[in-house]
């Protein structure tokens, strides 16, 4: 039998390109793929368990050699048995699977924000310099990385396989997922929820960087004015700061130092100031008003973009003191306010 | 007299055997006599035809599935398209094939007799439910003719409601039809049991199949109506836009994600309970053994059931419900796992010191539990918090359920048909060529969904009509095994349909199984009993049985 010189090297080629276990390119992946390999042993066991009884009862007692069954009513200790090892079993399943989750989904205080805006059928990434990409992600090794992420449209799943991390995309709500990039190169980035026609057009790749051609990048890519400065005009040409002043007696609540602090309600619930919490008071207000003010403030639903939104709650936390919000009531003038980007950061 | 040792298969005399003059086949005649019956026998079968059309229908779809999938490129057809095949093949073989399976054909023949019954409770509302069933299936039949339908089978919100411009609504309303169908099948279940068991027929003399039927229509019975109520709700939403999945209204996206899953993951328990009861039967029987620690089997199906309620947020691990919330649904998923595996460790230990013998509906057995423990272990892998982030919305998972809906309950199906054809139809299916079909279709299912394992773990998202061309070995070779599968499912279609007119005359107890379904003529009369059956033993038991044999002999001899 001859085969042909041409389709022989196309097999090789074939079969050499193809994927059978995906890289470890995050801190992560080692604990993932440790759980992995552990319950894919006891999938084993378990399987050549009942593949030998099976086999071994099929042949031992097959009609030819056993003619006669022998009735048995059952045995409480057997039975006992294959409850109690699977049982133990599967609860270290489930405490180890438990500790790995919330590996996954509590990210360490110090990681670097990245904010990811999903819609049909594109990824859009926003750090926080103002450096906009879409359908890729460019981050530093050795740092961990946290992704607030919200849709536009539909659900949507941010899914690296290659850094074992995945996590649901949801119309208005921010959901977050972090990871620390080990390996400089670049990786598959799937939307793993069905979205609609072209989703599985909905891909990109991240790229992860040493931390100087991070940085390298960053500075090539700005696009002039950071998320808080874009924030920032947005404030004031929404007339957010009519209210805001932070002066004492204002008709809104002083903004400064919000984020991260415990607010107290006229509905008399106490609530955490965080990003979902700043986006819901925008959008709805009614429902967030602060004790001590009165509900005057407008919905901002549909009036904001998802980007706008960011910048904005970007902004507000950011927001030390009241003293650019005065200086930009003094000129009202909102445009010529807003800050340039200094002049060194330029390509 | 069987001569051979290898088999337990005991027919008549083929020179004068006859199939019985008057049965419940040839009782009444002409399609009106059919289409009006109350017979739950006549309604078996009239559910057994059904279902097949729409199986091999769906099966197509998974056939266009596996083409399209053949090379990375998105090149058979177009998106949409591509779409709408996956969103069919799910829609109709999870509604109108799999839920109504085992249940509205094996059940509703062998339940009533089973127990000792004439017929099931409410003979016209089970001829109801198959009338809902094909009007439902008319409504989907229509989406699909219409353009199709591009939700998925699982309606996800808001896609389904604000940004698809396919038939949604059509759709919806035809599973909610069906759900109906399989609510009365539910009741009719449930009411028969409880009250029309022959005297002496206790609940623990009952056959496991009866439990594991009984355990799945209470199921259908509490689930199904959340499932209507979520696809009206959808409709609402996407017709007069209501708001209630709707953010910008007010409304919770993920409120959709709980109540839809709220029936589908018992849903899964409705496909297999009725499998596992299958199961039970053909292990006792091809080892002539009663099936090891009977009350374990039975209530590990009411446990299952119980169960089976509580674990549906584990479907939402990764889409932001509460980390403690998570913690609870995956405590609960680990737990309704072990009944699972008691069965599994029950069956196994049936074998053990029987008396064993290897005709098609065992060789299905003993497929169905190789490929139910993978599958059974693999939801292992997807209960456990951390190892979901990464397998879930990926191959993995669609391999997962695919070892357990068809390596599972399919394999326990076509048991079962083998099992009950001669009981149905008076007729043998050819031996040789049915062990064939049974092992091409073991190792097609394997060549088929093993390598999406390794695609899931790789990261490959469920539903892409294009993929990453390092991935394409992996699809070729599921491809190939899908080709083999479609082989395996197309050559029962044909046998048993040769052996309508041509198969051998069974007689009553061709497997000389302990059933009261086989202690009467096959095909049964219409009234299954000439007298009033009285139960005076256990099931599964084949002293009894050996006995009544003997008895025959001399009161006939």
């Amino acid at each position: 039998m001859h085969i042909s010189p041409v389709l022989w090297q196309f097999l090789v080629k074939w079969l050499n390109a193809s994927a059978l276990f995906p890289r470890e390119a995050s801190t992560i992946a080692p604990y993932a793929d440790a759980l992995y390999f552990f319950l894919l042993l006891i999938t084993v066991v378990g399987l050549s368990v009942v593949g030998a009884l099976i086999f071994g009862f099929a042949i031992r007692y097959r009609k030819e050699k056993h003619p006669v069954a022998v009735q048995v009513e059952g045995s409480t200790l057997l039975e006992a048995t294959w409850t109690i090892i699977p049982l133990a079993l599967f609860l270290i399943c489930f405490v180890w699977g438990a500790l790995l989750y919330f590996r996954i989904y509590n990210p360490p205080t110090n990681a670097m924000n990245i904010y990811v805006v999903g819609k049909q059928w594109m990824w859009k990434a926003e750090h926080q310099g103002g450096q906009h990409e879409i359908n890729a992600l460019h981050v530093p090794v050795g740092r961990p990385v946290q992704l607030t992420m919200i849709s536009q449209d539909v659900f949507h799943s941010f899914s690296v396989p290659d850094f074992r991390i995945k996590r649901e995309v949801i119309p208005g709500r921010y959901s977050t997922v972090w990871f620390q990039a080990t390996t400089p190169g670049t990786y598959h980035l799937f939307c793993t929820q069905y979205c609609g026609t072209n989703h599985s057009q909905m891909i990109g790749e991240v790229t992860a960087m040493t931390p100087d051609d991070f940085q390298k990048w960053l500075q090539a890519s700005t696009s002039g004015m950071s998320l808080a400065q874009n924030g920032e005009r947005l404030f004031a040409s929404m007339g957010c700061n009519a209210c805001h002043t932070g002066t004492a007696g204002s008709r809104g609540p002083n903004l400064a130092g919000v984020y991260g602090s415990k607010l107290q309600l006229t509905n008399g619930s106490e609530v955490l100031v965080n990003d979902a919490y700043l986006r819901d008071a925008i959008l709805n207000p009614s429902e967030h008003v602060t004790a001590g003010y009165s509900p005057i403030m407008p919905t901002y639903q549909g009036q904001v973009s998802e980007d706008g939104l960011i910048d904005l709650v970007e902004y507000i936390k950011g927001l030390n003191s009241n003293y650019r919000i005065q200086q930009t009531l003094v000129t009202s003038q909102s445009d010529q306010t807003a800050p340039t980007t200094p002049a060194g950061v330029k390509p | 007299m069987s001569a051979t040792s290898s088999t337990i298969v005991n027919l008549p005399d083929q020179k004068t055997a006859r199939l019985p003059k008057r049965s419940y086949l040839n009782n009444e005649d002409g399609l009106l006599s059919w289409l009006l019956t109350g017979d739950h026998k006549r309604i078996a079968i009239m559910y057994l035809i059904s279902i097949t059309f729409f199986f091999f229908i769906g099966g197509a779809f998974a056939g266009l599935i596996r083409l399209e999938l053949l090379t990375p490129q998105p090149d058979l057809v177009a998106s949409d398209t591509y779409n709408k095949f996956f969103s069919m093949h799910g829609i109709i073989m999870v509604f109108l094939f799999l839920v109504p399976s085992v249940p509205a054909t094996l059940g509703n023949f062998l339940i009533p007799i089973m127990i000792g019954a004439k017929d099931l409770a409410f003979p016209k509302v089970n001829l109801l439910s198959w009338y809902l069933y094909w009007l439902g299936g008319l409504f989907t039949l229509a989406a699909l003719v219409l353009g199709g339908v591009d939700t998925g089978w699982t309606f996800t919100t808001p896609l389904s409601t604000h940004y698809l411009n396919t038939h949604v609504v059509t759709a919806a309303v035809g599973i909610f039809i069906i759900g109906f169908s399989s609510i009365f099948t539910g009741l009719n279940f449930i009411v028969t049991i409880h009250r029309m068991r022959a005297p002496g027929m206790t609940w623990f003399r009952m056959p496991l199949f009866i439990w594991s039927n009984y355990a799945a229509s209470l199921l259908m019975v509490l689930g199904t109506p959340v499932l209507a109520i979520t696809l009206v709700l959808v409709a609402l939403e996407r017709t007069i836009g209501i708001g209630v999945f709707d953010p910008t209204k007010g409304g919770d996206p993920l409120l959709f994600q709980h109540l839809f899953w709220f029936y589908s993951h018992p849903a899964v328990y409705i496909m297999i309970l009725p499998g596992m009861g299958v199961i039970s039967e053909v292990i006792s029987t091809f080892s002539r053994k009663r099936v090891f620690g009977y009350t374990a089997v039975a209530f590990s199906s009411v446990a299952i059931a119980l169960f089976g309620f509580f674990v549906w947020a584990h479907h939402m691990f990764i889409m932001g419900v509460s980390n403690y919330s998570a913690l609870v649904f995956s405590l609960l998923t680990m737990l309704v796992a072990v009944p699972s595996a008691i069965k599994i460790f029950n069956w196994a230990f049936t074998l053990q010191k029987g008396s064993i013998t290897f005709e098609t509906p065992m060789l299905y057995a003993f497929g169905f539990m190789g490929l139910f423990t993978i599958g059974g272990m693999t939801g292992v892998f997807l209960g456990a918090l951390g190892m979901d982030i990464h397998l879930t919305e990926t191959y993995f998972i669609v391999a997962h359920f695919h070892f357990v809906m068809v390596g599972g309950m399919l394999m326990a199906f076509l048991s079962g048909i083998h099992f009950w054809w001669p009981k149905m139809t008076g007729r043998m299916y050819p031996e040789s060529l049915s062990k064939l079909a049974a092992v091409t279709t073991f190792i097609g299912f394997n060549l088929t969904f093993l390598p999406q394992f390794i695609l899931g773990y790789l990261g490959m998202p469920r539903r892409y009509h294009a993929y990453p061309p390092e991935f394409q070995v992996l699809n070729v070779l599921s491809t190939a095994g899908a080709t083999v599968l479609g082989v395996g499912y197309m050559l029962p279609l044909l046998y048993l349909g040769w052996s309508l007119r041509y198969g051998a005359i069974a007689g009553n107890n061709p497997w000389q199984a302990t059933g009261l379904e086989w202690q009467i003529q096959s095909p049964p009369l219409t009234e299954n009993f000439i007298e009033v059956p009285i139960v005076d033993h256990e099931a599964y038991d084949y002293e009894w049985l050996a006995h009544k044999t003997e008895q025959e002999v001399t009161t006939v001899g």
